[in-house]
């Protein structure tokens, strides 16, 4: 059997999980493109492996990474960047994508995408930890983060931070509209505002996802419910702008079944229908 | 503050639940509450079973406490946990459920097994084309998703109880038991060992000849020839060497 083309279409796509693989598998399953967690496959072998092998084969696929720690201070993990550099030879995916967040320290990994003050040092350790990223993983795509508090010494906008970001290393911007939103309602910013500013020419995926409202009024990017129509209206916006992009369905918690979450992703379709 | 101080600090209150907040105690509750759930839920995947024999309440306790002492050392979470079962062992409040330990155990060589390298099995037939005086000096190389397990307690029956629905049975017999874990093709399989076969097969896995395995289990009044071929029926040997 041969592969799919690499590239992913201007399409809705979804983050594959293990419960819809049969359901896939009978498909056809009406999405351009799968995305997976890179660390979810750094295993030797097993049905992992032989699932996303015998999805490869059907669909175009996006390699997301969540362990890499390009936003912390101390030098990136070799072993963790060659893992990388592995799995892209061997599943040849059409876009990678990582976060501007840490998740790694002394005390270990702490399996969350951590914040960092935006300043002109951590600029320069984010650009640098972009490069070594993209000379042993090949080119890559940084997603705009969601984050529930700031810090005093921050000194840039977010915005202006991801713009210098591509200008110096030439790397792409996932546009994680969800994330937008949540930061916008924990920052008391305009959602608008932040995406007039925000360096759309270099958007090459976008996200989507539902949030939580968790007491004293923060939202947590919860990744376990429905896109919110606000959400649905940003994108919109966004794609009026820039043009459809590979657009995924985030659903990582409360996984819904196969047919609410391909639905979910023919509406990110249908957006772009409507849009154009 | 320095980029490496304002992370270091960050990061040491994200560990330590009883340090201060590092900024507004809300909004840092989010992160503390984020990292911990994140990787309890790791944990309640990787040990379904011994969630069931404690509920979810305690289960998420002992979770809990395991997180507060042990985080992944590197952000490959499948191998995340593999410390849990001794955790469980020393766990003053589990005291009293012994087969706990051995339970929870199981389950990880269940999930090493599962993410293990693939090989194929050495077919059953293999043996039989081996010449009859070479049979004693056959060494055996084994399958890397073959793992041997010994316990105290009939921890694989009561793993095997519990994976249905409904109310499990309990094991026929309070013994001590050992398994083989083992994944062939693309399904994990865990097997009851049957008297003398733990270690009958962790000899043969660490390199002795077949002769040398099954000198006990014959002076036993054992069939070594019955254990060798249920191994490689269960697809624990990748080759003869």
């Amino acid at each position: 059997m041969s592969r799919p083309p690499a590239a992913l279409p201007p399409r809705a796509g979804v983050g594959f999980k293990p419960e819809h693989f049969e359901a896939i598998l009978a498909g056809p399953a009406g999405v351009g493109f799968f995305e997976v967690h890179a660390e979810n496959y750094m295993g030797a072998g097993g049905p992992p492996h032989r699932r996303l092998g015998a999805l490869r084969e059907l669909y175009p696929l996006s390699l997301h990474g969540v362990g890499l720690s390009i936003g912390g201070p101390r030098p990136l993990d070799r072993e963790h960047l060659q893992r990388l550099a592995a799995l892209r030879r061997r599943y040849e995916p059409g876009l990678f994508s990582e976060h501007l967040a840490w998740s790694s320290h002394d005390v270990g990994y702490l399996s969350d995408l951590l914040p960092l003050p935006l300043t002109s040092e951590t600029l320069r350790v984010v650009c640098d930890h972009i490069d070594e990223t993209q000379c042993a993983v090949g080119r890559m795509l940084l997603e705009n983060p969601s984050t529930y508090l700031s810090f005093d010494e921050s000194e840039i906008p977010e915005t202006e931070f991801l713009a210098e970001i591509v200008r110096r290393t030439g790397c792409g911007l996932l546009l994680d509209v969800n994330n937008v939103e949540v930061q916008a309602g924990n920052h008391g910013f305009s959602p608008e505002a932040y995406l007039d500013s925000f360096p759309l020419r270099a958007v090459e995926e976008i996200h989507l996802a539902g949030y939580a409202d968790a007491e004293a009024g923060l939202r947590i990017d919860a990744h376990d419910s429905p896109v919110r129509p606000r959400v649905w209206s940003l994108y919109a916006s966004v794609i009026a702008r820039i043009g459809a992009r590979p657009t995924l369905i985030e659903w990582d918690n409360d996984v819904p079944d196969w047919p609410t979450l391909s639905a979910e992703a023919a509406k990110a379709d249908a957006e772009a229908a409507r849009v154009f | 503050m320095s980029f490496e101080a304002t992370i270091s600090a960050f990061a040491r209150a994200l560990a330590d639940p009883h340090a201060p907040p590092a900024g507004d105690a809300r909004r840092f509750a989010v992160y503390r509450n984020n990292v911990a759930v994140g990787l309890i839920r790791n944990l309640e995947a990787r040990f379904p079973v011994t969630r069931r024999l404690v509920g979810d309440d305690f289960f998420r306790g002992m979770a809990g406490a395991f997180v507060a002492r042990e985080k992944p050392r590197t952000p490959v979470m499948i191998h995340y946990g593999a410390g849990f079962p001794a955790f469980v062992r020393g766990f003053t409040p589990a005291a009293e459920l012994p087969y706990l330990p051995d339970v929870a155990a199981l389950e990880d060589a269940w999930a090493e097994a599962y993410h293990a390298a693939e090989a194929e099995p050495l077919p059953a037939a293999a043996l039989a084309e081996v010449a009859s005086e070479r049979l004693e000096g056959l060494r055996f190389a084994f399958h890397p998703a073959a793992r041997l397990i010994e316990f105290a307690t009939p921890a694989a029956s009561l793993w095997a109880a519990h994976q249905s629905e409904g109310e499990p049975a309990a094991p026929e017999l309070w013994a001590p038991e050992a398994a083989l874990v083992a994944r062939p093709q693309a399904d994990v399989q865990v097997r009851r060992l049957p008297e003398g076969g733990f270690a009958f097969a962790a000899a043969l896995r660490d390199g002795a000849t077949l002769g040398e395995a099954a000198a006990p289990l014959i002076a036993a009044g054992g069939d070594p020839g019955a254990h060798l071929v249920g191994l490689i029926q269960a697809g624990a040997v990748a080759a003869l060497l």
